[in-house]
């Protein structure tokens, strides 16, 4: 009898030979200039269930330019494996041919010049005719939010979230889970979960004070389609309170919770759930992890690490779907339920092309609605950028570099240091810097930039202790980020030594010294979790910089040295 | 990630401590489990610890432990200046071996519980809680 595996694992092999995606077809088509939306679109449709994902789209309406990093070190048993893999050697491992569009849509490399040719992706306009052209195929399927939604951009910031709502509600998904949506204040956040016509899930989502269930977000939600019960399981971001500021929702506490997990999975089960679906804001690597301790989960829809990964992977019995972030692309997933179980799969990975996708003329009007209010202030032009401006890397991006320029010389600081937070656009040289694109980068609720004075030893606990967050080989132990950004200093990194260990060679780069554990320097920074953080806006504090240059002009940063990769 | 400069100050002389992560289990440790076994073998079945994998707030991280059967549970934070958390005994009338409570981590350990068993013997179970500055990831 062929096991419940050997038929998910026919699944993959088919998805990866036949290409339902057409992964590896698009080259040709490229080379023809023809990239069309049927193309895009074309699926055959299977089983009888669809789920159609999106994730951390943090709030961009419009259609934008995403690179996806060249630096994604994978650590323990995660080194070399997806979504640890970039640039040349993701194509080769997928079989995507140099300059094709999913060589643009899903690697680094040549992005400057490739995005000239194939253009800005994402805007929830083009979105919604995707999402649209899945429910003319299959009326019932599960539209998904993954979270990160309400956070973002200048709108959002300026609405609280309400842009972003009014458009998700008009796209009409099925249930959410969240992470920076708590951001805004666990008022703002109650407010706006009430208001939701579709289900706000977490089943780790807990009150603080009791260590119980949070009331106002249900744990998993069913719903009856295409004659299969399916339960929806909600997993919001683990780390809230350690990685965003704790005291702007004091009332909630968060965790992995895997135990709860498996006691919601068997609840569902109990109940009848023929196919259980976990709407996750985990991670990957967390995700996968999650999969090998908790049994009876059949699909995770992954978030929070911003993977765009054209197959899902497979752990035990459980399929992992990355859909990237940003808007940059929609997953359809369609799925096989037979006699209380999963028993196939089909998938594709959608790039929203926006010069291929025709947009949505209902959600384009809501989605200019939205920003009619503040369209001279997004538009207005701050400088010009000769080169490459974009945020994704373990180490650095040139937007961080940029931002840590801006803090250094804007708050007269020897040291700089930018969160290494993985949302925010790119542009391309010969672009224009509006204050949209600035607060595209910088926008939250808790943007002051400090000033403060660090010792050259506290400067290297902070490295060391972000580092584990991200370099810790158990998955359980990771946040999800990137490395913190540092301005004004170089230094040498591990990445497989214990905490305490990874980070030598500190060196102030202005004078060429080494870091001197006693002395103190001026550290300028933004994005405090610290309650009572003064200084100015750090949007301001970037614009004000760019100002000062009329045309932005980065030298490479090469002053992290990277050992164990 | 800012500090005032008196947390600065006080962070900073705290930081030696801090690069030592992750504080190991002493002597002390093994004493008081021996103390508790009176020196029986431990096993490593019987006995759940929950914990949080990385504490939320360090001065307050819930724990839940439970042992069916036990007659006594004992719970220690191996790196903690002060190891010994608890010691919950159960009656014969308990309806259930289990405990909740909170515990303040002077830094990232591994949190120990050590139960006594309902036919006299011993079992062991731990988990590392990391304590960390947070806030530069998202």
């Amino acid at each position: 009898m062929i096991s419940r595996r050997d038929f998910l694992q026919v699944s993959m092999a088919a998805s990866a030979l036949v290409g339902a995606s057409g992964f590896g077809n698009w080259s040709r088509l490229a080379a023809q200039q023809s990239l069309t939306q049927d193309q895009l679109l074309e699926f055959d449709t299977f089983g009888n269930v669809s789920l159609i994902h999106v994730t951390d789209i943090h709030a961009q309406l419009k259609p934008i330019y995403f690179r996806e990093p060249s630096i994604n070190i994978g650590v323990g048993g995660n080194k070399g494996a997806v979504p640890h893999v970039t640039g040349a050697d993701f194509r080769k491992l997928y079989g995507i041919d140099d300059g094709s569009p999913s060589h643009y849509a899903l690697s680094s490399g040549d992005f400057a010049s490739l995005a000239q040719a194939y253009g800005r992706v994402g805007g929830l306009d083009r979105v919604a005719t995707v999402v649209n052209a899945i429910r003319a195929d299959r009326p019932d399927a599960l539209l998904l939010d993954g979270g990160d939604t309400w956070h973002g951009s200048y709108t959002c910031y300026q609405t609280e979230g309400q842009d972003m709502v009014n458009v998700m509600n008009a796209l009409n998904p099925d249930a959410m889970t969240f992470h920076w949506e708590f951001t805004l204040g666990s008022d703002r956040v109650n407010e706006l979960v009430e208001s939701l016509p579709y289900a706000a899930l977490g089943q780790n989502i807990f009150d603080a004070e009791w260590d119980e269930p949070a009331e106002l977000f249900k744990p998993y939600k069913f719903f009856e389609r295409g004659g299969t019960k399916i339960a929806v399981i909600g997993q919001a971001f683990p780390y809230m309170p350690i990685a965003n500021p704790r005291w702007m929702f004091p009332e909630y506490s968060f965790g992995i919770r895997d135990e709860n997990m498996q006691a919601m999975v068997d609840e569902v089960r109990g109940m009848g759930a023929e196919l259980v679906v976990c709407l996750s804001h985990n991670g990957f690597d967390v995700d996968k992890k999650m999969a090998s301790v908790v049994s009876g989960i059949d699909v995770i829809l992954s978030g929070h690490t911003h993977d765009a990964l054209p197959e899902p992977v497979l752990v035990g019995e459980t399929i992992i779907v990355a859909s990237g972030s940003n808007g940059k692309f929609v997953s359809r997933v369609d799925l096989d339920v037979r006699d209380g179980r999963m028993m196939g799969f089909r998938h594709k990975l959608i790039p929203i092309f926006s010069d291929v996708i025709t947009p949505d003329a209902d959600m384009t009007a809501l989605i200019d609605e939205q920003r009619a209010p503040y369209k001279a202030e997004l538009e207005e032009v701050i400088g010009k950028t000769d080169s490459l401006l974009y945020r994704r890397g373990n180490f650095n991006g040139s937007w961080d570099d940029l931002i840590c320029d801006a803090l250094i010389s804007e708050r007269e600081a020897d040291i700089a240091m930018s969160p290494g937070v993985r949302w925010g656009p790119s542009l391309i040289p010969g672009d224009d810097i509006t204050r949209e694109d600035i607060w595209n980068v910088t926008s939250m609720t808790y943007g002051q930039a400090y000033r403060s004075e660090m010792t050259g030893e506290f400067i290297k606990v902070i490295l060391e202790d972000v580092a584990d967050n991200i370099f810790n080989p158990d998955p359980y132990y990771q946040q999800g980020g990137d490395m913190v950004r540092i301005g004004g200093m170089g230094y040498r990194i591990d990445i497989n030594k214990p905490q305490g260990e990874r980070i030598s060679e500190m060196t102030l780069l202005k004078t060429g010294e080494a870091i001197d554990p006693t002395k103190t320097y001026v550290v300028a920074g933004w994005a405090s979790v610290n309650e009572g953080t003064e200084g100015p806006m750090i949007w301001d504090v970037v614009e004000n910089h760019i100002r000062k240059q009329g045309t932005v002009s980065l030298n490479p940063n090469n002053s992290v040295k990277v050992i164990g990769a | 990630m800012d500090f005032t400069r008196r947390e600065t100050l006080a962070m900073g002389a705290g930081a030696a401590l801090l690069t030592v992560l992750p504080f190991r289990a002493n002597a002390a440790v093994d004493d008081l489990i021996n103390e508790f076994t009176g020196g029986a073998a431990v096993g490593d079945a019987g006995v759940d610890l929950t914990a949080p994998e990385i504490a939320e707030n360090g001065n307050t991280v819930p724990i839940d432990v439970s042992a069916e059967g036990a007659t006594a549970i004992m719970v220690l934070a191996a790196g903690n200046p002060t190891p010994p958390v608890a010691t919950f005994n159960f009656g014969p009338l308990a309806a259930s071996q289990a405990a909740s409570t909170r515990i303040r981590l002077a830094g990232t350990q591994d949190v120990i519980a050590i139960a006594k068993l309902a036919d006299g013997s011993y079992a062991r179970t731990s988990k590392t809680v990391k304590v960390t500055i947070g806030g530069c990831g998202g």
